[in-house]
């Protein structure tokens, strides 16, 4: 195991505030520690320095809960493919290097503190359709509905999305469409789901509109910063199912949008 | 207090529908009128929240992460046990039950493993009702996988990422109940206290952890459903935010914590590679499907490379000692397995403490694709955690910390001695007995948070005026101006260390001598050691940041004072169980074999500890275990 020595530049701010990049020397770092480990030793010696330790989102340290997040070098969750900042390792970074660390930025994403932002937005669009309506205790046995291995398989891809929101951060315009595509596309695509499609369809985009995120002007950089590899096929999918939902809507075919409890 | 199990008369395989049959309803008119407070929003939480909202009652959901889809359910990756005997080969109801009883080494409350086991089958229809994208196979079926302690196959899984599926789909019935207005969600709210009122749970203290606002929430019942302790240990494979403060908050108003000395270590976790480490990495234990465990023979060879060493010199010793289960064998039982051989000095990796997991066999005889297929996301984990390639050469493993079986002591109902406070999931002690099986957690919460609470709740609640305690009580003033204080305290304290320097200092005392392998002598130090630890951390803490606002430090400090307070419990119920079973291992109580020697006799019971003060000896309350179905029987999987 060797030992790097790094110099960061990290983005401080408080709520509401304007904020600003601090200089920290972070030398003898080993190589094998994660990014946030180096980041908890850094914290232990602005504390023992007498100063505020930086704040950042974290839980599982596994790349699952999609907690974790930070801007590296101006990519989310850094450099490395498929990977979440608590999955990525110093031994990936060079002694001497300057590493930029920023918070995930976006306008549906204000700065709560920090490196820690409020993906609430996401929440949110779930909330207004990202569901099936099944009561607890209703349904038939589970193989009552066989279902194709392969559509099984695509559900599961999308199913994978952890909602980091690296996506959103990646986008020049902020655009939330790889995650909601992926949310909306994965009961689109189950028989379960068909009941509702429409609807889902259309509560998730609006509201999605509606949180102030940007629109999709088919860059791709969010299907190369996605730690879990959505791919962005998924966003086609979605605009075919917005339109189609869109069309029948206008012919009055629809019933209300979800999240009206109707 | 006496211990009332409330367990329903009957034959076991009636319990259940008759306490169904017998459970109190409450109109759906008045169900409007009860609020219920759920804390934690994981598999349990999720689950009980919208189930108890779709039949009417108000909820309000809190969690510390920043999302509900965020709670450490998401972490689980092998699989979910269900009896459906999909596989036709002799899996049913009785054999769950009788598993997962014999896994815990007979130190489960069978009542509730066999109900358990019945509502298994339920799970599964709901989720897959729900949209949970589990694997199946080309005709259309849903498949299933093997884990250890049972000789069926009747794991259902969701590629490596089971708990994330399960719990999008709870999170999914959340939302859906969220927006229907039935649920009111405050995430980034961390429990402070639970706040009793003429001796029955009415409410919880909350901080707000982006505005620092300490509040307080009224309710006709409280659900803690926070999950389990194993970060007293500070290096475990639970999220860094797991903590015991809701449980031990609750303890210490009144509620019996039991068994808290059934630990589990799971055997195959990434092993520790420098002091800096925050966190360990399991790694399904599906991989033992396919995976073959071994150490050199000799110790002399641990340094070489292992393709050099020929297979006459390689011991798989989980299949010399247990040939039926070998590399199957239940978790503790392969854990402390590994310990030993480490112990003998065969050991591989940095500091001779890991063992390797070989997939050289399955892949010449399946394919690198088809083992890919299986568990690619685990491969890809453990080349960015060690910068190693697992298809190339054997991974090392080693045990770590992983769940905790014990908990808040709970009847039949869920509920605790604390009239209105139930516990759900992994909080609560009462499915898992000694030893939690694999796949079997998962199960748990589900069975709680869909099917049980939202039944037992009522039988609670039909007693209890509805809003009869609201947030002017001056008991809310009273457990506010605790939290407000302990809280000024932490950031008033002019100390040097930091709050994680002494989580580390725990945690290693804890792993030292309450870990893995325990005694007398060692116990007994950590018990002398630990309020020596807390002296300090109270007289030298350094609290950086202010209380008014975002303060990761502020929150480590608190969870990390209940932890000091509670590991002493942790040691003393170790020390006070004279036998081994299960995760709790007493070097003194062993067969010759090395084997985990019981003492039926004198502690078949579950031991429910009543908090009395500060520094004060617990009272000892004992549940005795009645066994009606499944024979007491030395506990073999050789």
């Amino acid at each position: 195991m060797s030992q790097l020595n790094l110099h960061l530049k990290v983005w401080r701010q408080n709520a509401g505030q304007p904020g600003h990049f601090q200089d920290i020397e972070a030398p003898e770092i080993p190589d094998h520690a994660s990014f946030l480990e180096m980041m908890d030793i850094v914290n232990e010696r602005l504390i023992s320095k007498g100063q505020e330790p930086v704040a950042f989102d974290h839980d599982c340290r596994e790349g699952i809960c999609g907690m974790c997040s930070m801007q590296i070098n101006g990519v989310p969750h850094g450099p490395e493919k498929a990977t979440t900042t608590c999955q990525l390792h110093m031994r990936k970074f060079r002694t001497g290097d300057t590493i930029w660390v920023e918070p995930f930025r976006a306008k549906a994403f204000p700065v709560i503190k920090d490196l820690v932002v409020d993906r609430g937005a996401f929440d949110r669009i779930q909330q207004a359709g990202g569901f099936i309506s099944v009561r607890t205790g209703a349904p038939q046995d589970a193989n009552a509905l066989p279902i194709g291995k392969v559509v099984a398989d695509a559900a599961m891809d999308a199913a994978a999305c952890i909602g980091c929101g690296a996506c959103v951060a990646a986008c020049k315009n902020a655009s939330a469409m790889l995650f909601v595509s992926a949310k909306a596309g994965q009961l689109n695509v189950l028989p379960q789901g068909q009941p509702e499609k429409d609807r889902r369809t259309l509560g998730m985009v609006r509201q999605m509109d509606k949180e102030g995120f940007g629109n999709c002007t088919n860059q791709y950089e969010c299907e190369a910063a996605c730690p879990k590899e959505i791919s962005v096929r998924w966003i086609t999918k979605l605009n075919r199912d917005y339109a189609v939902a869109a069309v029948k809507e206008a012919l009055g075919n629809t019933p209300k949008v979800a999240g009206g409890g109707d | 207090m006496s211990l009332d199990s409330h367990i329903p008369s009957g034959p076991m395989a009636m319990k259940w529908s008759k306490h169904k049959q017998d459970s109190k309803l409450i109109n759906p008119k008045n169900k409007r009128k009860f609020t219920v407070l759920v804390v934690g929003s994981g598999l349990a939480g999720s689950s009980a929240a919208a189930t108890l909202s779709e039949l009417g009652y108000k909820v309000k959901c809190f969690c510390f992460q920043d999302s509900a889809r965020r709670a450490h359910s998401i972490a689980a990756q092998g699989g979910i046990n269900a009896a459906k005997n999909y596989q036709n080969d002799g899996d049913s109801v009785h054999r769950l039950f009788y598993d997962t009883v014999k896994g815990g080494d007979f130190r489960a409350r069978e009542s509730n493993v066999h109900r358990l086991a019945e509502v298994s089958v339920n799970i599964i229809d709901q989720c897959v009702a729900q949209g949970v994208p589990f694997a199946r196979e080309y005709g259309g079926m849903l498949a299933n996988r093997s884990f250890g302690g049972a000789q069926v196959s009747r794991t259902f899984y969701a590629r490596g990422q089971t708990g994330q599926q399960l719990l999008l789909g709870a999170y999914s019935a959340l939302n859906k109940e969220i927006a229907a207005g039935g649920v009111q969600m405050y995430p980034r709210t961390e429990m402070l206290d639970v706040v009793t009122v003429d001796g029955h749970a009415k409410g919880i203290i909350t901080r707000n952890l982006v505005t620092g606002k300490i509040e307080s929430h009224a309710g006709d019942a409280v659900l803690l459903c926070t999950g389990g302790y194993g970060n007293v240990f500070y290096l475990s494979t639970n999220a860094m935010g797991c903590n015991v403060t809701a449980t031990w908050r609750a303890h210490k108003k009144g509620a019996y914590f039991a068994n808290p000395c059934y630990t589990q270590i799971h055997p195959t976790c990434i092993p520790v590679s420098g002091d800096y480490q925050s966190k360990l990495t399991l790694m399904s234990e599906s991989l033992r499907n396919d995976g073959r465990i071994w150490v050199p023979k000799k110790a002399a060879d641990i340094g070489k490379p292992p393709a050099q060493i020929p297979e006459s010199d390689r011991d798989y010793f989980l299949e010399r000692k247990y040939p039926s289960f070998g590399n199957l064998a239940p978790r503790d039982i392969s854990s402390r397995t590994a310990k030993e051989v480490c112990d003998e000095g065969r050991g591989v990796g940095p500091g001779g403490r890991g063992v390797y997991l070989d997939f050289a066999e399955a892949i010449g005889q399946f394919g690198q694709k088809t083992i890919a297929e299986r568990y690619g996301n685990l491969f890809a984990m453990y080349e960015k955690i060690t910068g190693e390639d697992g298809y190339k050469q054997p991974m090392r493993i080693y045990p770590a910390v992983h769940y905790t079986m014990g908990g808040l002591w709970v009847d039949y109902n869920l509920m605790s001695n604390l009239p209105g406070l139930h516990v759900l999931g992994e909080a609560n002690f009462s499915d898992h007995g000694a030893n939690r099986l694999g796949a079997s957690a998962l199960m748990q919460g589900l069975a709680d948070g869909y099917f049980v609470i939202p039944t037992t709740i009522a039988n609670y609640l039909v007693h209890q005026k509805p809003g009869s305690v609201t947030a002017e009580h001056p008991e809310f003033k009273k457990a506010l101006e605790v939290c407000t204080a302990q809280t000024k305290g932490f950031l008033n304290s002019k100390g040097k260390r930091s709050v994680d320097s002494f989580h580390r200092e725990l945690g290693l005392l804890v792993w030292d001598k309450c870990g893995m392998a325990r005694d007398r002598a060692g116990l007994t130090e950590a018990l002398k050691r630990i309020p020596e630890l807390r002296e300090e951390f109270r007289t030298n803490v350094v609290v950086p940041g202010s209380g008014e606002a975002c303060n990761p430090e502020l929150e480590k400090a608190g969870r990390v004072a209940d932890f000091m307070e509670f590991a002493e419990l942790l040691c003393l119920d170790a020390l006070n169980r004279e036998e081994s079973c299960g995760g709790h291992f007493r070097t003194e109580h062993q067969y010759p074999d090395g084997e985990a020697k019981r003492d039926d006799e004198n502690f078949s019971y579950a031991a429910a500890w009543g908090y009395t003060g500060d520094f004060a000896k617990p009272t000892l309350n004992k549940e005795p275990l009645t066994f009606e179905e499944v024979h007491l029987a030395v506990r073999s999987y050789k």
